[in-house]
């Protein structure tokens, strides 16, 4: 019954997702027993496992191969599937991400597991194993079961609290060797914006649509972000158009974001957009038109023209700090 | 080059997505279905490859006879012959096993599909029949490029990009902006009537997960509308508590 849960690191530090899968395994080792073993790859700052002990490991595995520091998907599913084996798991947990998705996709059939993606809360075991997971991008839940032994979750980000009363977990290094074969497909080089708080990752996200004109007022929007400690997003003509990078663009054909507040300045609010933010637990919307549909999908709302509005925010935000 | 390009056949975007039968079935009453929007990027970018390296592109669902205009549309776009595999996708692991049993004797050069369905948005098939035909998976691919044997691509990864270098046969799930979407014309279109539609009938093969019930999202409450901006302030700190 023992649990497995792998973890992504983002230089160093493990991500807050799954910080809060470890937490989701903690939850589900209460109901169906079972140790949580947790296994992180790549290089790890040493004092980032106190927090995956906090969030309720009881074994912390780490293969510190620093050809793993890469997201190289064949070889993170090669060497999750190894330790999956040796701590004799039956349920693999990992965020749901860009490089989880992959990952566990391989894994399902690497370990015959039932795999079930944007899990958003822990399993039914009253009639067998079933679980909630969204589904038309947020637009629905499908309560799923899986009929196999082996069961794989990959869970929707802030659906479940992160745990940080945990104890202390031992931490193994394991010396698994990783053959080259994994290696076949190479990365070359990454651009990646340094230091910035990732969009998928983020508790606060301001966006800014196409009414903000062009990317020279992208100013504002910036300020306003770093108020609120918040990560960047767009509008899809946003990026199409350019004036902000691709990875910012929110919505049903890009980012789908799940913040604590979610900040929308000018985005008339299309259900494509609003299907990348229905996971968000509070939405402002700023926008100068009252009709604009996302005041439909928000908690509060400002009908004003962004470039009074955002400024005097800023303003106030700061101004309470 | 030989190329593989699998779709799905799912509600429109801006579809209302409503449910029948005890909230066990899909309504699809007035649902007007497309090519998923990713996996009509995915046949895009076949299309140009197809252009620049005079290949050949297969395009194939899982699916029932429902399915077969958007496998006309995606000949009308430029595939080259269509197959359908008759059976309702039942999960992403049986999908992925009759892709896979397809593809295994086929010797495609490149597989590309969509980064994920719209409907179940998993992200799943590629990575299985991946796993499955033994060959390297990538996903979401923002750019592809072929240069002889090898691939060229740049994945999408939290807050920027990576590039990579692989050696073909791969599988890719595709995402923008690797190419425009690509609107039939009338040649297209009436070329599309003659072009082969095979139907193959399903390897017997069990699914893994099995859904027993859908379900709406509570309803949102109205906005709370303010004038200025410290009205929003008090909101965000004494009603929902967050700053
Ligand atoms: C298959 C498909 C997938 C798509 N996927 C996505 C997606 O993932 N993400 C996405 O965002 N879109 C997506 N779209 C596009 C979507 O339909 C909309 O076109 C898009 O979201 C509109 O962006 P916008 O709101 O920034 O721009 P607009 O629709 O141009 O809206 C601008 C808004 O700004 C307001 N405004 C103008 N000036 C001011 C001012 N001074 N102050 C305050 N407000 C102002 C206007 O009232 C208006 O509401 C998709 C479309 C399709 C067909
Ligand atoms: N029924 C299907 N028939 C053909 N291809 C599919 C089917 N379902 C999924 N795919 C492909 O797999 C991709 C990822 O799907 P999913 O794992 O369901 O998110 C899609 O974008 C399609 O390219």
């Amino acid at each position: 019954m023992s649990i497995l849960v792998y973890i992504e690191q983002d230089q160093g530090k493990i991500k807050g997702s799954s910080l809060e899968a470890v937490s989701y395994a903690a939850g589900l080792s209460e109901l169906q027993g079972g140790d949580v073993n947790v296994l992180g790859l790549g290089s790890i700052e040493a004092e980032e496992w106190n927090k995956v002990g906090g969030a309720g490991a009881n074994a912390i595995y780490h293969i510190g191969d620093e050809r793993l520091d890469q997201g190289v998907i064949l070889a993170h599913a090669d060497a999750i599937a190894k330790v999956f084996e040796k701590v004799g798991a039956t349920t693999l947990v990992l965020a749901k991400s860009s490089l989880g998705d992959a990952v566990a996709a391989r894994l399902a059939v690497k370990l015959g597991a039932g795999l079930v993606s944007n899990v958003v809360g822990l399993p039914d075991l009253s009639n067998g194993f079933v679980v909630k997971r969204s589904i038309f991008t947020g637009k629905a839940f499908a309560d799923t079961s899986i009929d196999t032994e082996n069961k794989i979750l990959a869970v929707k980000k802030n659906i479940h609290p992160i745990k940080t009363d945990g104890g202390e977990a031992k931490v193994e290094s394991l010396d698994l060797t990783i053959s080259e074969e994994n290696f076949v497909a190479k990365i070359t080089g990454a651009e990646k914006a340094e230091g910035e708080i990732l969009l998928p990752e983020a508790d606060v996200v301001v966006s800014g649509g196409r009414g903000l004109k062009g990317p020279e007022n992208w100013n504002m929007i910036e300020e306003l972000a770093d108020s609120l400690n918040a990560a960047k997003g767009c509008s899809k003509p946003v990026s199409d158009l350019g004036w902000r990078p691709h990875h910012e663009h929110v919505g049903q054909t890009g980012v789908k974001v799940a913040p604590t507040l979610y900040v929308a300045v000018a985005i008339s609010g299309a259900i494509q957009h609003l299907a990348g933010v229905n996971a968000s637990k509070y939405i402002v919307v700023i926008n100068n038109d009252p009709d604009a549909p996302f005041f439909k999908a928000a908690d509060y709302g400002i009908v004003g023209d962004a470039f009074d509005v955002v400024p005097k925010l800023t303003q106030a935000i700061k101004a309470l700090k | 080059m030989k190329i593989l390009v699998c779709i799905t056949h799912v509600p429109d975007t801006t579809s209302k997505i409503q449910f029948t039968d005890n909230n066990t079935q899909l309504d699809k009453k007035g649902v007007q279905f497309i090519i998923g929007p990713y996996d009509d990027y995915a046949l895009a970018r076949a299309v140009e490859l197809k252009a620049e390296t005079s290949g050949n592109i297969t395009v194939l669902n899982v699916g029932e006879v429902e399915t077969e205009p958007t496998l006309r549309k995606a000949l009308a776009i430029g595939a080259d012959e269509a197959v359908r595999i008759n059976a309702a996708p039942k999960d992403a692991f049986f999908v992925a096993k009759q892709i896979a049993n397809y593809a295994k004797d086929k010797a495609f050069d490149l597989i590309l599909m969509g980064r994920e369905s719209i409907d179940f948005n998993g992200g799943m098939v590629h990575g299985m029949v991946g796993e499955l035909l033994g060959m390297p998976s990538m996903s979401p691919v923002m750019k592809l490029e072929i240069e002889g044997d090898k691939g060229k691509l740049s994945r999408e990864i939290e807050g920027g990009k990576e590039f990579i270098e692989v050696d073909l046969p791969f599988i890719a799930g595709c995402q923008e902006p690797i190419a425009e979407w690509k609107i039939p014309n009338m040649r297209g279109i009436m070329s599309a009537r003659t072009k082969p539609l095979s139907v193959i009938e399903p390897a017997e093969e069990a699914e893994r997960t099995a859904v027993n019930s859908y379900e709406m999202p509570p309803a949102k409450g109205a906005v709370k509308l303010v004038d200025n901006v410290d009205q929003l302030v008090d909101l965000l700190k004494n009603d929902a508590k967050i700053l």
